[in-house]
């Protein structure tokens, strides 16, 4: 099994399995952050129940930090063996006749949330561990509340922000409306069920960044007025 | 119709090429596109030029020799031809052609617009075959029942002609269309089953070595494969790779 990981196919297939990790994890984070719309106590206290939950703590999170790792470090390798596979490059080459942009560009986009991560983890993560693997405090309160939703709305007070994770959500979405189908062509999960994970994945990549747009421009018009 | 050319022109597979401008007139537009390039190479050869190397063979569709990459598309901007199919009514009088050899490490340029495609003649010799007794006691073609799906669906991986549009077309110059059918036509039939591991794992092993690049998926080479491979083919090379693995 360890010389299938090292074939072109088992690398694109683990690059699929971290995916598929990845796009489960960004339908929770998207189903808690709506929460903050609707029922601000309610998001406190899922939010709490994440932060401060071990399995979450110790066993999710290190699987999650693994997959956004190992996917970015295995998208680029990939990208530069590919490089090296290619001739000369052509005087005239006509992508659009035959592939989507977003398909053809997949590192571009994947490097624009790269560095949406690098913004979010200094926004949100780093913070939060900080607070509770530094100063030890667990406690998820301050000023004698939850301090989830709060420190929520600060963020998008600033408008640069905001505008900064649209674009990224943006990015988000096109590298889905790709990625998406791609991971199930890569594991040789479409047969048979290709035009259902076209839709579904379609759906999936319109709704995901949507719903986080939403979520940021939602607290940035309420919290500003 | 009279046209502008430009052609990639290189001396030999050491040398560095350059892409060079030829005028042709008088094409009709009923002229295949080897046609027309025989019609420059008269021109060339009558001044004493040195005519433009291009394969080509059947002039069919059927060998996958003719391997031009024109307009920026692997056998031009038609679909399901290859080169000696494509017709000149598909260009306009005044038009400027780009003609380039199939770009990728793996398939080196020899001279001008012929390749190196023997890679993929190695990855055929790693496995993309049934080892049978056909010696004499060839057993009758109904004697193992085959489904019409199964039989219709190895046919359709069967038809690629190995001409290499899939790897010139990829963006990472990656072989898995091709590769995909070869595994696909005997891993749809009971006679490719006894040897169905090992022919995955030799065929994507030689793929690998010859340098060939990874798939994204982009689809780029189903559209413009000449004969209309689907990328079932690699989800299934896929499904088989794995299968072999576990």
């Amino acid at each position: 099994m360890s010389g299938f990981f090292k074939s072109s196919i088992g690398r694109k297939v683990a690059m699929a399995l971290s995916a598929f990790f990845l796009m489960f994890f960004l339908l929770q984070h998207l189903s808690i952050n709506i929460l903050s719309v609707f029922s601000p106590e309610l998001f406190n206290e899922v939010s709490h129940f994440m932060g401060t939950n071990p399995v979450v703590q110790f066993a999710l999170q290190p699987v999650l930090i693994f997959a956004v790792v190992f996917h970015f470090v295995m998208g680029f390798a990939l990208e530069l063996k590919n490089k090296k596979a290619q001739g000369v490059a052509y005087a005239k080459n006509n992508g659009a006749a035959n592939s989507t942009w977003f398909s053809r560009n997949m590192v571009l986009s994947g490097i624009t949330i790269l560095a949406f991560i690098i913004l979010h983890f200094i926004d949100f993560w780093f913070p939060e561990i900080n607070t509770k693997f530094i100063q030890g405090d667990w406690s998820g309160l301050h000023n004698g509340e939850l301090r989830y939703f709060h420190e929520l709305q600060e963020k998008f007070v600033n408008p640069i922000r905001v505008v900064a994770y649209v674009v990224a959500f943006v990015f988000l979405g096109l590298h889905l409306a790709h990625g998406f189908t791609s991971a199930f062509q890569s594991v040789g999960g479409t047969a048979g069920r290709k035009k259902t994970l076209q839709t579904i994945g379609k759906a999936y990549s319109v709704i995901i960044p949507l719903g986080f747009i939403f979520v940021a421009v939602y607290h940035f018009l309420t919290n500003n007025h | 119709m009279n046209l502008t050319l430009k052609i990639w022109r290189q001396k030999d597979a050491s040398s560095k090429g350059q892409m060079v401008d030829y005028k042709v007139t008088e094409i009709s537009e009923h002229m295949s596109f080897l046609e027309m390039m025989d019609v420059l190479n008269e021109q060339l050869v009558n001044s004493g030029e040195e005519p433009v190397a291009f394969d080509h063979d059947c002039r069919e569709g059927i060998c996958g020799m003719c391997s031009m990459y024109i307009n920026g598309e692997a056998h031009g901007p038609d679909r399901g031809v290859t080169t000696c199919q494509l017709h000149m009514r598909m260009f306009k009088d005044g038009d400027t052609i780009t003609i380039e050899p199939f770009r990728a490490a793996a398939f080196p340029v020899l001279k001008d617009l012929v390749v190196d495609r023997s890679s993929f003649d190695r990855i055929q010799h790693a496995g993309g075959y049934i080892s049978v007794n056909t010696s004499g006691n060839t057993q009758d073609a109904n004697a193992i029942p085959i489904s019409k799906h199964a039989a219709d669906e190895a046919m359709d991986a069967a038809t690629c002609i190995g001409c290499g549009a899939c790897v010139a077309t990829c963006k990472n110059s990656s072989a898995m269309l091709f590769v995909g059918a070869k595994v696909s036509q005997y891993a749809l039939l009971p006679q490719g089953q006894v040897e169905a591991a090992d022919r995955v794992q030799n065929m994507v092993a030689q793929m690998d070595l010859e340098g060939f690049g990874n798939c994204t998926n982009t689809g780029a080479c189903e559209v413009e494969c000449p004969k209309g491979i689907s990328l079932d083919n690699i989800a299934r090379m896929n499904r088989e790779l794995i299968k072999s693995s576990i």
